[in-house]
């Protein structure tokens, strides 16, 4: 009784400094571990799948980081002695952690370490095997994902591990994905019995969705006629389903492709549609506003990563304010002289627009510039079976606050109405006291401006090189002839048009011909409607 | 009337200074033409290999030279704008007397100078991987053939991955399209069935992947493994992984394996959603070889920035320069023919730990290399042939060209002679 008692005392005090973090290096290494480990190192990823399928399969408190440091591409060996860490990067150097108490341990340079690299299957089969591992653990957050990469994997030698895990599972949408999991293993075992694997199908068809879908329609061609019948009646099902979902997802595409049209033709809608300058360089203002938002990144990763994910938050004032600078002072320095010249201002802008290219080349290089999207701009969410990813949805919210904003500038403030009047008509507007020269340079800056906000966005979608505005400057004076030029609402109609009817032409006609077809559409438009979808009223047409 | 005058003043300048040019060389120099664009949108791609081409001959320079004679680089610069590559082509060989081109990135641009080096009887040194069906006595084709890239990529996915259903997805022109051709082929020729086959082109710079990855995601929910074989062109590569990771496809669930993509392009972007994407080419800058350590020192070194990668085609001019000195150094002159002749067989190291030969069809060959991208940007290699490659110039796989061969050797000499027919089809590829 009492050494049965000192015993568990030295479990527990043996258990305790384990997971206290006390503990550190391989002194206890179980000896079953040991040659396995050994195996790991090859370049042969079959002996190195079935040494971490062996590894998998023993009860020791290092397996389950082991796998995970294996699996997220971080697990080194430490050339000296043989012993794996994970290591983290540190400049040239890798610092080296323990595996089970993350402490720690040295900081060796490359050359002493040496990576254990995995491929994509070997990457599948840890995540299977963690999720079995994992199904019961404390984190439902590492027990959901666990029943994902399961319901994934369709590992047969989880299922009782799942069985087991759907009883004691307390959160419904938990058990949910188990059960879908245990139900697409079932599916594909070909030796369990006829009425579970249709009740299978039935379960994976109530979940639905596209990757049930590709469940569902791997089991088509299976040897049992009813069961092959009942998948395949399912996947159509769902099929169907997802067809009518496809519609609401092709709009939202649109969407989406008409406020990044929008932006890039927002600014050009006052400079060109107000003012009447044909500006080849808005797409090079649309670049240096990428730029800065590039720099400004580039500042805050080395000296305040911190900050990172308001990033755009400080770019975008920034972008705006310098980009706009840069407006009045091409407005200043050449397109004033030129007013009323459109074939010289075009010529100019365009000659401009190879210097802003040529500049941006040099300063920067040739080389796409890394511009990261903060976290709030990573991934997407699944509404129903749309897709949404959160880069586009936030630059479909910007496109419309930054439309609000210009239109609330242009029409309920004093230096709005000087804008209008002074392109209206400008003498008179000379003879009312509006110092005609000044707001045209402001007008210039503010349209500059908006397409520097542009480039802040369009930075979390495209690459940021100096070429990244001679793609949107052909777009952008579509939009605005299309909308109707001198008219903000018609910018905004014209693009979301644009976007929708090319979203819905690509599916059938190609990414290719789609553009073509946008195109001509726009060219006969134009024939039939020389002014656009708003065209201005008023004298001012006239001048 | 006086913009006029500008004009006349600035051309005339333009002329003197090139007529400066040729003339102020020393006649013992032996000169090297760089073509590659430094402006326009190639610039991205390009300058880098003007940098490398620029440190190969100052290293060469410090080893003596070549024949005793010091080595001198003419750069110029044909701005990504296809009809000036020719333009700057013949400027190089007949103002400025090069005995050697080096440059070319996009087909187009190689198609638009072949015309000159045959007329002038020039070489042209071409690093980057291309279609393949050509094949021209002046030109060397350093960069891989198709069959040293797709299809040994097309290969793996098969074998290792599983993969049963493919998406070809690719930009909008020659090389894409052939490639793909030959690729459809060869699927359909293993057994591939027609409707586990998606093609996709979209145009150049295409940022807007929402659709199309909607479609490759439907594609690949029929409950076969499916693989996206990317021959997207350079830039459009980062929205369209972007995309890809967005909406939630891991490359466990879909692998990209790409021929256009290299560590140059990954630079520009946070490679962490994309661990596990694919690509095949004949060099990773994480080779771990001594030749390749070196040659990464010495990079760093010349472009004074620990932070730039190397890629594939840099790899393609240092064999390609390197066979060249051979060459010249076996020949004992610069001639274009001497050279043509004493190149075929020439085989240097190459920076993957072994050689690299010319062959008679001025190909050359490689070991084929699949790499997954890792969160720092490098690629990890996963596969490599066990042996080299032979560039293959016609494809075995499309029925135009399946009974070309090509052999520049005397006495055939012949870019693409018919075995079936027995005849010379003519001194141009194509």
């Amino acid at each position: 009784m009492a050494s049965a008692l000192r015993l568990m005392l030295f479990a527990g005090l043996w258990l305790g400094l384990t997971f206290g973090g006390a503990h550190s290096g391989f002194a206890q290494t179980n000896p079953q571990l040991t040659p396995l480990l050994e195996k790991l190192d090859t370049r042969n990823f079959k002996q190195k799948a079935d040494a971490v399928a062996a590894i998998a399969a023993i009860d020791d408190p290092m397996v389950v980081p082991l796998l995970k440091t294996l699996g997220a591409g971080d697990l080194y060996r430490r050339k000296s002695d043989g012993t794996y860490f994970r290591a983290i990067r540190k400049g040239s150097a890798f610092a080296l952690h323990d595996l089970v108490s993350g402490d720690e341990v040295e900081t060796l340079s490359k050359s002493a370490v040496e990576r254990i690299i995995v491929n994509n299957s070997m990457r599948g089969q840890i995540d299977a095997l963690l999720g079995s591992l994992t199904l019961r653990s404390a984190d439902p957050k590492q027990r959901l994902s666990a029943a994902q990469s399961l319901l994934k994997e369709r590992d047969p030698s989880g299922l009782n591990a799942l069985e087991a895990a759907i009883e004691a599972e307390e959160q419904d949408h938990i058990r949910d994905v188990m059960i879908a999991a245990r139900s697409a293993i079932v599916l594909y075992d070909t030796s369990a019995a006829q009425a579970d694997r249709l009740e299978a199908v039935a379960a994976l068809k109530a979940r639905g969705g596209r990757s049930m879908m590709s469940l569902l329609s791997g089991a088509a061609g299976d040897q049992d006629p009813e069961v092959a019948d009942a998948a395949t009646a399912a996947a159509a099902a769902i099929d169907k389903e997802l067809q009518f979902w496809a519609l609401g997802q092709n709009v939202l595409y649109g969407l989406s492709l008409g406020s990044v049209l929008l932006l890039a033709a927002i600014g050009l809608a006052i400079t060109f549609g107000v003012m009447g300058v044909i500006n080849m360089a808005h797409g090079e203002l649309v670049m240096l506003g990428a730029y800065t938002t590039f720099v400004v990144q580039d500042a805050i990763r080395s000296s305040a990563p911190h900050l990172f994910d308001y990033s755009l938050l400080i770019a975008a004032p920034l972008a705006f304010a310098i980009v706009g600078l840069v407006g009045i002072a091409i407005e200043r320095g050449v397109v004033r002289f030129l007013y009323g010249r459109p074939l010289e201002t075009l010529l100019a802008t365009w000659g401009i627009s190879l210097l802003l290219q040529q500049t941006v080349r040099s300063i920067f290089g040739p080389t796409n510039k890394e511009v990261g999207n903060p976290s709030w701009m990573t991934g997407g969410f699944e509404l129903g079976y749309l897709t949404i990813t959160y880069n586009r949805m936030w630059i479909l919210v910007f496109a419309l606050a930054v439309f609000a904003g210009l239109l609330l500038l242009l029409k309920k403030t004093a230096i709005g109405l000087q804008m209008r009047a002074v392109t209206q008509n400008r003498a008179m507007a000379s003879d009312m006291g509006v110092r005609s020269g000044m707001v045209d340079a402001m007008t210039f800056g503010l349209g500059a401006g908006v397409a520097g906000l542009a480039g802040v966005a369009l930075s979390q979608i495209d690459n940021v090189s100096p070429n990244l505005g001679q793609g949107y400057i052909v777009d952008s004076f579509m939009v605005v002839v299309f909308g109707g030029a001198g008219n903000l609402w018609g910018a905004l109609a014209g693009a979301f048009t644009l976007g929708i009817a090319n979203k819905f032409l690509e599916p059938f006609s190609g990414a290719v011909l789609a553009k073509v077809l946008v195109l001509v559409f726009i060219i006969l438009f134009i024939q039939k409607r020389p002014r656009g979808l708003f065209p201005l009223k008023g004298r001012a047409v006239e001048s | 009337m006086k913009s006029m005058k500008l004009m006349g003043a600035a051309i005339a300048g333009l002329v003197g200074y090139t007529g400066v040019m040729g003339t102020s060389l020393a006649q013992d120099t032996i000169k090297v033409g760089v073509l590659h664009s430094l402006s326009g949108t190639m610039a991205i791609s390009e300058t880098t290999l003007k940098d490398a081409m620029l440190m190969l001959i100052e290293e060469q320079n410090k080893k003596g030279g070549i024949l005793g004679k010091q080595l001198e680089a003419v750069v110029v610069d044909p701005a990504s704008d296809w009809p000036l590559f020719a333009e700057k082509a013949r400027e190089l060989i007949e103002v400025s007397k090069v005995d050697v081109v080096f440059g070319c990135w996009t087909s187009v641009s190689r198609k638009s100078v072949l015309p000159v080096f045959e007329e002038l009887n020039s070489l042209l040194f071409y690093p980057v991987q291309y279609e393949g069906e050509e094949s021209q006595r002046n030109v060397f084709y350093t960069g891989a053939a198709p069959n040293q890239q797709a299809i040994p990529a097309v290969d793996y996915l098969a074998e290792v991955e599983g993969v049963e259903r493919w998406v070809l997805a690719g930009t909008d022109y020659v090389y894409p399209r052939t490639t793909n051709k030959i690729l459809e082929t060869y699927l359909k020729d293993s057994g591939v069935a027609e409707e586990d086959i998606m093609i996709n082109y979209t145009p150049f710079g295409h940022s807007d992947w929402q659709t199309i990855v909607a479609d490759i995601k439907a594609f690949g929910s029929a409950g076969k493994k499916t693989a996206v074989v990317s021959t997207i062109n350079g830039d459009a590569n980062v929205p369209f992984y972007k995309e890809l990771a967005n909406q939630g496809i891991a490359a466990s669930d879909i692998p990209v394996v790409a021929f256009s993509v290299g560590e140059e392009e990954l630079a520009g972007i946070d490679t962490g959603p994309l661990v596990g994407h694919l690509a095949a080419w004949n060099y990773f800058m994480s080779v771990d070889t001594p030749e390749n350590a070196e040659f990464i020192k010495a990079w760093h070194a010349f472009i004074g920035d620990e932070g730039r990668v190397t890629n594939d085609p840099m790899e393609a001019h240092y064999i390609g320069f390197n066979m060249w000195v051979k060459a010249v150094e076996k020949a004992g002159t610069t001639a274009p023919d001497a050279v043509i002749d004493s190149i075929v067989g020439v085989a240097v190291p190459n920076l993957t730990g072994g050689y690299s030969a010319m062959m008679p069809n001025h190909h050359i060959t490689k070991p084929v290399l699949i790499g997954e991208i890792q969160d720092d940007g490098q690629f990890a290699t996963v596969f490599e042939t066990p042996g080299l490659v032979v560039g293959d110039a016609w494809s075995d796989y499309l029925p135009d060209s399946k009974d070309l061969i090509s052999d520049w050797r005397a006495p055939m000499s012949c870019g693409n002679f018919n075995t079936a027919s027995g005849t010379c089809g003519g001194m141009q590829g194509q």
